[in-house]
């Protein structure tokens, strides 16, 4: 090979680089390893966390311990799907731009907006995205945020705004939900987009199409933040007015992964489909008039626009995409529904299993839908610290995001999550609270307050 | 043929009422009517119309369209920029064990510490081969990088009183530098090519000169686009410091020069990796990736929260991993969480795999693999159809030009591409970078071996031959994939990006 370039050796090749900034050392990097041995190093440390296997996990806050069905790892994990990249000759992709097709069907169902993209990075960068596009669609930089808005969304929003010099508004709760009120005081003609989550952060179902009245007398745009888990029985934000639906995808096929990679989904009316971001694959002939699809409108995207681009974004989730959307065949229409039956009944069964416990109250009476927030009579951390002793990960402290509940505890709930379980949650988070207020005689002094040990 | 016809339907069009896959946990709670925990006007009428298939013909349906993509795993896909080396299986392995992939992102640190301990790890890790000392994991892509390094641009300026509104990015630059440029409220200000491939110096120092206090940032890729390494970068980062700018590194070309030159060391403030191209996550045909940014002294305050942190543990205590969240410097949060784990995951048991020496090789195989396909394709008739559009010895990727195949034989790229199809290749990039004209960017990864290269191009000099005698079958191509030539206009005009159901 040497000869046919011409050269003695690779180091003449790296002879372009000028000799001051080569690396005159090894990285100091450990040396390569085996396959065996790489594999014990990382089961390693994988023995030290403490998963949703060997915990009953509680926790939720935008990504949930669903039960992710065998198919999904058999078909996500063949070659054809794993090892390609963006099917930029579409040709030899119909594959992947068929079920990118598929998804884009699946979660305009859901949403009941008529457009879907192929997805993009995961939830809160979805609702930075949607800001970035309203801020086009209106010539407007105002955006007004409901609190109930996932704190890691809005503070992805705010720190994106900064970039594309917008402000954001932030509209206060109201024994749950978004303060009706306050919001229509603070929507006006300068705003681009009002903010809403529904389930919002606590639990509650918002009144989407009420509060989105304000959006639509001064022509904002409406943005509905929502959980894929809960449409099979919910109002999808299309039938409430909301203009973009969006929201974090990892409940629909996706692991818990500490937080990545999943996908974000992202919905809109007609109107908005030359503004959307991200891949999106239409439907076409080829030249002997067989049915074929390919990556359309692509005069948005960075590759071909670049700075008048709708959006920079190249790599999205195209495999986590697919990890949905099998999962989504498998439920099917009834076991989507069925599925999202169960999550409210079971979840109104916790919550009130819950309530009846000694020391625990409602942070809120809104209808929930698959979480709810509580209020522990004794600091939340040490609550949850004895609750972890016993192997149950008893739910989120919302403490950091929300200094307004500092001992609120987030419980969320999924399939995987039984009745005993429940009752077990109630006894032991009963015990931690009680402990913690001494009525044992619990001697706690070997803690420390809920932070690092 | 028959299986291709019948993969055509879509899970939708397989749906039968009644059929179904899922079982679903008996949840033993009270079947209370729904309308009484839910306000029925907050309830949905019918449920979302998804399909309604049993698990084999999910199965079934799945399989088929998987024939209908081609990949990696399958044969060559030198596609330029891309970095489409071997993803290994146990990377996948590891990312799944229960541990990993079961993990809540929510998790206390206390009982996260294999996960914050690997991403410290890995933080390290790139870090060393960045020649940089601070690393953030938290973006989910190279432009998602690429948009940090330039909010921390930002953040860098106003906290010394400057608002600066220029980013300087040479016109070979990739499609994300400017639409990321633009997201983050910035111009863009193209900068030439010189005649050996380089940032032209005279004319970056003519943009500089136009208002230096208004120069944010350079955005670079070194190697760049063109597969050259800039030699002179030096001056390049002096030129831009000097005006107060920060200097960005593109690292999607990463691969060239893993082990043995590092951006930090040539002057760059902010760098972008892609875990999915040098660092073998698998491309999924389109994602996940992480574009993780690893900065100098000067932007550290800045990264995004969280950061994983190590703090030393007290007496007798190991270290204990931690995300710090207290950082008032900070622009803030990229996304939800910490990351894309499970790539971190992979990338990390990859960076273990190789080793200090292994990753050194790995480059150096990539750019020897590079300039002997180059070699061969210089020779015959590709050297004189499709010449280098810069002919010097190139890193891990090259481009070539397709004018005078264009000129000559009435075949442009988009054609040999196609036509490339029927021999069971992926073709390289075309149409990039956008100085070349009739572009065809080739990068073949240090995971090919020779025979592979050989094929390739030999492929290449047979279709040129074959157009020789008759360019219509270039034109037409191809003829085995399983639909052909498709009509993108249409697909644009009148776009259909849902099934319609009833």
């Amino acid at each position: 090979m040497l000869a046919a370039i011409g050269v003695e050796s690779v180091d003449e090749l790296f002879e372009q680089v000028p000799g001051e900034l080569r690396l005159d050392r090894p990285l100091a990097l450990p040396e390569g390893m085996s396959e065996a041995e790489v594999y014990e190093r990382l089961a390693a440390l994988a023995a030290r966390n403490a998963d949703a296997e060997s915990e009953v996990c509680f926790v939720g806050a935008g990504m949930y311990d669903h039960y992710v069905p065998a198919i999904v790892d058999a078909i996500t994990q063949r070659s054809e799907f794993l090892t390609p990249y963006t099917p930029y000759q579409p040709e030899i992709s119909q594959g992947g731009l068929q079920v990118m097709f598929e998804f884009q069907t699946a979660m305009s169902e859901l949403t009941g907006l008529p457009v879907s993209n192929a997805g993009l990075y995961e939830g809160p960068s979805s609702v930075a995205s949607a800001g970035y596009l309203a801020m086009a669609a209106t010539g407007r930089r105002r955006f007004v945020v409901s609190r109930g808005l996932h704190p890691h969304s809005r503070e992805t929003l705010a720190t994106y705004a900064v970039g594309y010099g917008a402000e954001v508004v932030e509209v206060g709760l109201s024994n749950g939900t978004t303060d009706a009120a306050e919001l229509a005081q603070a929507v006006d003609d300068e705003t681009a987009a009002v903010f809403l989550q529904s389930p919002n952060f606590l639990g509650a179902v918002e009144r989407v199409e009420a509060l989105g009245a304000a959006a639509k007398e001064y022509g904002a745009l409406l943005v509905v933040a929502c959980d894929p888990m809960t449409l099979g029985v919910l109002k999808p934000p299309g039938e409430q007015g909301a203009d973009i639906a969006l929201g974090e995808g990892q409940p629909l096929g996706n692991r818990l992964d500490f937080g990545g990679p999943s996908f974000g989904f992202f919905c809109a009316t007609e109107e908005l489909i030359r503004r959307m971001p991200g891949r999106i694959a239409g439907e076409t002939d080829d030249v002997d008039g067989r049915r074929g699809f390919v990556l359309a409108l692509q005069t948005r995207e960075q590759h071909i626009r670049r700075e008048k681009a709708t959006h920079n974004i190249c790599t999205a989730q195209a495999l986590n995409a697919l990890a949905a959307m099998v999962h989504l065949a498998w439920l099917g229409r009834e076991g989507y529904r069925e599925l999202g039956e169960l999550l409210v009944r079971s979840t109104a069964y916790a919550r009130e299993r819950l309530a009846s416990v000694e020391g625990i109250e409602l942070l809120h009476e809104a209808p929930v839908a698959r979480e709810f927030a509580i209020h522990v009579d004794a600091p939340a951390g040490r609550v949850l610290e004895r609750c972890a002793e016993r192997g149950i990960a008893a739910g989120y402290p919302l403490g950091h995001d929300y200094p307004e509940y500092e001992d609120g505890l987030l419980v969320a709930i999924t399939e995987r999550r039984t009745k005993a379980q429940i009752d077990e949650l109630a006894e032991v988070l009963g015990a931690a609270i009680a402990a913690e207020a001494g009525e044992f005689g619990v001697d706690m002094t070997h803690k420390s307050p809920g932070g690092i040990a | 043929m028959k299986v291709q016809d019948e993969a055509v339907l879509t899970i939708f069009e397989r749906s039968k009422a009644g059929r179904r896959a899922a079982v679903l946990p008996v949840a033993e709670v009270p079947e209370t009517p729904l309308e009484e925990l839910i306000p029925a006007e907050l309830l949905r009428d019918e449920p979302p119309r998804l399909p309604e298939v049993s698990e084999p013909e999910i199965v079934r349906h799945y399989n088929r369209l998987s024939r209908r993509n081609f990949d990696l795993d399958t044969g060559f896909y030198p596609l330029g920029s891309c970095t489409m080396k071997h993803n290994p299986r146990l990377n996948e392995r590891v990312a799944a064990l229960p541990g990993h992939a079961r993990l809540h992102p929510a998790q206390d640190p206390k009982r996260a510490q294999g996960a914050l301990e690997l991403m410290w790890l890995l933080q390290e890790s790139l870090a060393e081969i960045c020649g940089l000392p601070h690393v953030s994991l938290q973006p989910s892509a190279g432009s998602h990088g690429e948009l940090a390094g330039l909010l921390l641009t930002r953040a860098f300026h106003a906290e010394r009183g400057e608002e600066r509104t220029k980013v300087l990015a040479p016109d070979t630059s990739h499609g994300t530098n400017p639409a990321s440029v633009a997201m983050a409220g910035y111009e863009v200000v193209k900068v030439a090519t010189n005649e050996r491939g380089g940032v032209e110096i005279d004319d970056l120092r003519a943009k500089i000169d136009e208002d230096p206090g208004q120069v944010a940032c350079l955005m670079l890729t070194n190697p760049n686009t063109l597969g050259l390494f800039d030699e002179n970068i030096a001056e390049i980062a002096a030129l831009i410091h000097e005006a107060g700018g920060t200097l960005y590194y593109d690292g999607a070309n990463l691969n060239a020069v893993m082990g043995h030159s590092r951006p930090g060391d040539m002057g760059f403030d902010i760098v972008h990796v892609n875990l999915h191209k040098s660092f073998s996550q698998p491309h999924g045909g389109g994602g996940p990736g992480a574009g993780p940014i690893a900065v100098s002294e000067r932007i550290e305050p800045f990264l995004p929260k969280p950061q994983v942190v190590r703090r030393e543990g007290g007496s007798g205590n190991g270290p204990f991993f931690d995300l710090d969240l207290e950082r008032p410097k900070s622009i803030g949060r990229l996304r939800g969480f910490q990351g894309n784990f499970g790539v971190f995951v992979r990338s990390y048991a990859y960076i273990l795999s190789l080793g200090a020496d292994g990753l050194a090789e790995a480059s150096e195989t990539a750019v020897l693999n590079a300039n002997y396909l180059k070699a061969r394709l210089a020779e015959g008739r590709a050297g004189k159809r499709l010449p280098i559009a810069f002919d010097r010895h190139c890193m891990h990727e090259f481009v070539l030009s397709g004018k005078p195949m264009k000129k000559e034989l009435g075949l442009a790229t988009l054609d040999l591409a196609k036509r490339l199809l029927d021999f069971g290749f992926h073709p390289p990039t075309v149409y990039f970078p956008l100085l070349v004209e009739e572009a065809l960017m080739v990068e073949p990864t240090e995971t090919e071996i020779k025979e592979s290269l050989d094929a390739f191009a030999d492929a290449i000099e047979q279709i040129l031959a074959e157009a020789e005698d008759d360019p219509e079958v270039a034109k037409q191509a191809p003829y085995t994939t399983p639909v052909r030539r498709l009509d993108e206009v249409k697909a644009t005009r009148k776009p259909v990006v849902r099934q319609a159901l009833d």
